[in-house]
């Protein structure tokens, strides 16, 4: 399909277009968050647990740190594991995916049962054990959440690479004496990127999520730095009386994860042409 | 035409099986042998899994070969590796038959020219290239400047020459065409025939035809060659295939094409077989087109019969072929 | 004989994100009863959406033009509401189409999916609706129907399964079939003989077929009257013998000499050079006039109008007015 229709198709479509402005708002917020006049780590007692004011539009936490700020911060490093976390599973999956798919036989059957493997290991526990040995930073905890995410990106690569090494123009290539490196380089992976678009969208939802969960249990990001999973994790003492130190990073995780979750079908819609039809 | 005698491609009882599932074989091609000289057309016809595609990739080694041999210039083609399967890829081309999923969607027209070119690093610079394909181009009834273009911006018979143009990039002297004008519409049809034939005289190439209409294969090709199931029936030139068919199904195949010409159309006399084309899967034991055929015999269930020579270039597999003539 | 179907300067364009396309573009002709008339052309000429129009299935971002009449024995169906669109469809008219496989339910056996129809639209008991059904595909040439009754469409090879499709179509005992490429997809063997069949139905049962197609040879010994489709037009239209023995439009020549012959051995074939217009912009002239050997320079500027060369032979080409 040529680009102008599939921007029209994009842009036809209220769903993809409210969330794709809703993803921006976000990005936007925490990328501009230090113009608050706030620092989200200052501890100030005096003002802990305030409610929503002029001053504090969201009120403050148990420490008397900003809300709004801690949230816009706190989204800065969420996002940041999300995207740094899919794009290390989207090319260790699709360079095994790839692999996988178009050499077939004996590699083929060794790739996916390591994706097995990876499949059947529960990962939080997993990378809970893995903690206790490893320095606890963000590159860790990226590779780690990466780590179990590749495996999805490469199953649809794989069987999208399957179907792809069979079409026309990749036996043309074959018969022009094409070197099998610059197919997949030329042909395979160009015509994969619908899928790893796809893929890539749904994968920093699941991140994003898989982090929260961390956070939420204590591994995640370390103090005093600030995620949404970690927030929540502090707000859950005062849930009664301070709902809110819960619900702003509850939603913000919700809203981010559903845009990127609706965004990923949406694009897999317009991308698939046998859906479009 | 070349020496008349100059055998291109010889194959001898090459087998093309596929597994599929359970113990089950699809046995495409089964142990047919035939040549192709150098110069001439092969058209090779036959009806939906008669094995035609698959025999015309097996031959230039786009498919392994299962069993049998395939011999180019009197080496065999499944045996090359690293250079001599590369030198092999720039002697021999293929056409595909669906001009929309044989061009890549993801490339500009100019890339998928070149590419024959980079790989045998046929042009030391870009602009040389360039050049190339936009000659090239021309050469198949484009315009020069099409080269900048994605492939979605072309008809089908645009893009059919295209495909016919990555071909000749790498100045190939046999070239396969997989039923290259199935997909296209009548008027197209003809413009891409008369292209072709136009580059085999221009350039001295040798052609593999394959296609389901006989009409077009027996106006394209010196030589026809019927299959049926994996088998070869008949071989003989387009001229004798006409008017004195041998084999059965040839006669059936031939009676069932409709003639554009109402008075001719109503006094043709029909060669029914019947049932179904069998699985090839599970192909009948014996001849293959026994269960099919108004006149088998017993011998037709127990014996396969062989391609015989009837006459000067026409080879028949049939046993009643001679008292039929009677 | 009765004239079963006219239509009326039906305008068909779909509206996509290349701009208006018009399909069909102004085209009038008639059916007569009892006939087969073949619709003949190239894919993109519109032949396809005329006989969807006829049976009402122009769907979004398809818009049948104002002004546009087809009148089934003097009804004009354009003006039908749903619930008389789905009697019509049923009882007066039905299709077959192209691709079987498509066109059949996977998960149903093709004994239920006949005799629903039968009962949508008849007042009988299932049992009578199963015996119909099983007399329908006895009459399209299926041996051992009853049992097959129980079959799934992927129990069924392409021929049968086109069988299969015109025992629907055939259900009811529909006043006008019309065959949408219905052999198009299958190996010329079968072809010929789903052809012979439905040639023997026609004769039997006197019914009105269009018969719509790319291949001038199908029509030879089958249909009465060929209607030529060009871009959306009209460009010709006569009796089989008419057209394949004086053809009037350059295009149809063409047609007919680009098509090699079984039973001629000739050296080259004539092509028709280029490729149809842009139905998103059709040239304001004769549609063919880039293509036209014989091109004259009113061709480029306006489209000519119906010139009658004897009665039933029509044909729209300035040539033929010159003559005059």
């Amino acid at each position: 399909m040529d680009r102008n229709a599939m921007k029209k198709l994009f842009l036809s479509n209220k769903m993809t277009v409210v969330c794709t402005v809703l993803l921006l708002a976000v990005l936007l917020a925490s990328l501009l968050a230090p113009l608050s006049p706030y620092d989200p780590d200052a501890v100030n007692v005096a003002e802990k647990l305030h409610n929503a004011s002029a001053s504090h539009i969201l009120g403050t936490d148990e420490l008397g740190r900003d809300t709004f700020t801690r949230a816009l911060y706190g989204g800065r490093v969420s996002l940041l594991v999300g995207f740094a976390a899919m794009c290390v599973a989207v090319v260790i999956g699709t360079l095994i995916g790839t692999i996988s798919g178009y050499k077939g036989g004996k590699v083929d059957m060794v790739c996916m049962r390591i994706v097995d493997v990876f499949l059947s290991v529960p990962s939080l526990l997993f990378i809970i054990v893995v903690y206790s040995f490893m320095p606890r930073n963000m590159v860790t905890l990226v590779l780690m959440l990466a780590s179990f995410s590749w495996t999805r990106v490469a199953r649809v690569v794989r069987a999208q690479t399957l179907t792809l090494k069979e079409r026309d123009f990749v036996l043309a290539a074959n018969a022009l004496g094409v070197r099998q490196n610059v197919i997949i380089r030329r042909h395979i992976i160009p015509n994969l990127m619908p899928q790893i678009i796809v893929a890539a969208s749904l994968s920093i939802a699941n991140a994003i999520l898989d982090e929260s969960a961390l956070s939420f249990l204590g591994y995640g990001v370390q103090l005093p730095m600030a995620s949404w999973g970690s927030m929540l994790q502090s707000a859950q003492q005062y849930i009664l009386h301070n709902p809110i130190l819960a619900i702003v990073p509850g939603s913000m995780i919700l809203i981010t994860v559903l845009c990127f979750n609706v965004l990923g079908d949406m694009l897999q819609q317009i991308l698939d042409p046998k859906l479009v039809k | 035409m070349a020496n008349k005698d100059t055998k291109l491609l010889e194959v001898y009882g090459l087998k093309k099986y596929f597994e599929i599932g359970k113990q089950k074989t699809l046995k495409a091609v089964d142990d047919v042998s035939f040549y192709i000289r150098k110069g001439e057309t092969l058209g090779v016809v036959g009806e939906s899994g008669c094995g035609k595609t698959t025999c015309g990739r097996t031959c230039i080694a786009l498919y392994e070969k299962t069993g049998g041999q395939v011999m180019y210039r009197g080496e065999d083609v499944h045996l090359m590796k690293g250079e001599k399967r590369r030198k092999f890829t720039k002697q021999v081309q293929i056409i595909f038959q669906d001009p929309y999923a044989s061009l890549d969607p993801k490339m500009k027209v100019q890339e998928i020219i070149a590419e024959g070119i980079r790989s045998h690093e046929m042009a030391e610079t870009e602009d040389e290239i360039r050049k190339r394909v936009e000659d090239l181009l021309v050469t198949v009834g484009l315009d020069a400047s099409y080269g900048n273009r994605f492939v979605h911006e072309f008809s089908g018979g645009q893009r059919q020459r295209i495909g016919i143009a990555r071909a000749l990039a790498v100045e190939p002297e046999f070239i396969v065409c997989d039923e290259p004008i199935s997909a296209l519409d009548v008027s197209i049809q003809a413009q891409i025939v008369n292209l072709l034939e136009r580059l085999q005289k221009k350039r001295g190439l040798t052609y593999m035809f394959i296609a389901h209409d006989l009409s077009m294969v027996k106006h394209i090709s010196d030589r026809v060659m019927v299959m049926y199931l994996g088998k070869i029936m008949e071989i003989t030139t387009s001229e004798n295939l006409y008017l004195k068919p041998e084999h059965p199904y040839t006669q059936a195949l031939l009676s069932a094409i409709p003639i554009p010409d109402p008075h001719v159309e109503e006094k043709k006399v029909r060669i029914r077989m019947e049932g179904e084309v069998p699985s090839p899967v599970n192909p009948p034991a014996g001849c293959r087109f026994q269960n099919r055929c108004p006149y088998a015999i017993e011998k037709c269930q127990i014996e396969e019969p062989v391609l015989k020579k009837v006459e000067d270039e026409h080879f028949v597999a049939c046993h009643r072929c001679k008292d039929l003539k009677k | 004989m009765d004239t079963i179907l006219k239509v009326e300067n039906l305008s068909v364009l779909f509206r996509t994100y290349a701009g208006e396309v018009q399909a069909v573009r102004d085209i009038s002709f008639e059916i007569e009863e009892g006939n087969v008339t073949a619709i003949v052309g190239e894919s993109g000429c519109g032949k396809s959406v005329t006989s969807r129009s006829i049976m009402g299935l122009i769907k979004k971002p398809g818009i049948v033009s104002e002004g546009s009449k087809i009148f089934f024995r003097d009804e004009n169906i354009l003006a039908y509401t749903e619930k008389q669109w789905e009697k019509y469809r049923g009882q007066k008219c039905s299709m077959v189409f192209q691709d079987a496989l498509t066109a059949l339910n996977p998960t149903m056996n093709i004994g239920k999916q006949i005799t629903e129809k039968i009962l949508v639209h008849r007042k009988v008991s299932k049992k009578e609706a199963w015996q119909e059904g099983i007399r329908m595909l006895e009459l399209v040439g299926i041996p051992n129907a009853a049992m097959r009754m129980k079959q799934y469409p992927h129990e069924f090879s392409g021929g049968m399964r086109q069988r299969v499709m015109i025992a629907i179509a055939l259900t009811l005992n529909p006043e006008l079939l019309i065959a949408d490429e219905p052999t198009t997809a299958l190996d010329v063997t079968i072809q010929a003989d789903i052809l012979e069949m439905m040639k023997g139905i026609q004769k039997e049962q006197g019914m009105t077929i269009i018969l719509i197609t790319h291949d001038l040879g199908i029509v030879a010994n089958f249909a009465q009257d060929i209607i030529v489709m060009y871009a959306g037009k009209v460009v010709e239209k006569g009796s089989s013998e008419d057209i394949f023995y004086h053809p009037a439009h350059p295009y149809t020549e063409a047609l007919l000499r680009a098509v090699p012959r079984l039973d001629v051995m000739e050296e080259t074939l004539e092509t028709i050079e280029g490729a149809p217009p842009n139905m998103a912009n059709p040239p304001t002239g004769c549609p063919f006039a880039a293509r036209c050997r014989k091109k004259m320079p009113v061709c480029e500027q306006r489209f000519p109008d119906k010139i009658t060369l004897v009665e039933g032979h029509e044909v729209c080409c300035w040539l033929q007015r010159e003559d005059k």
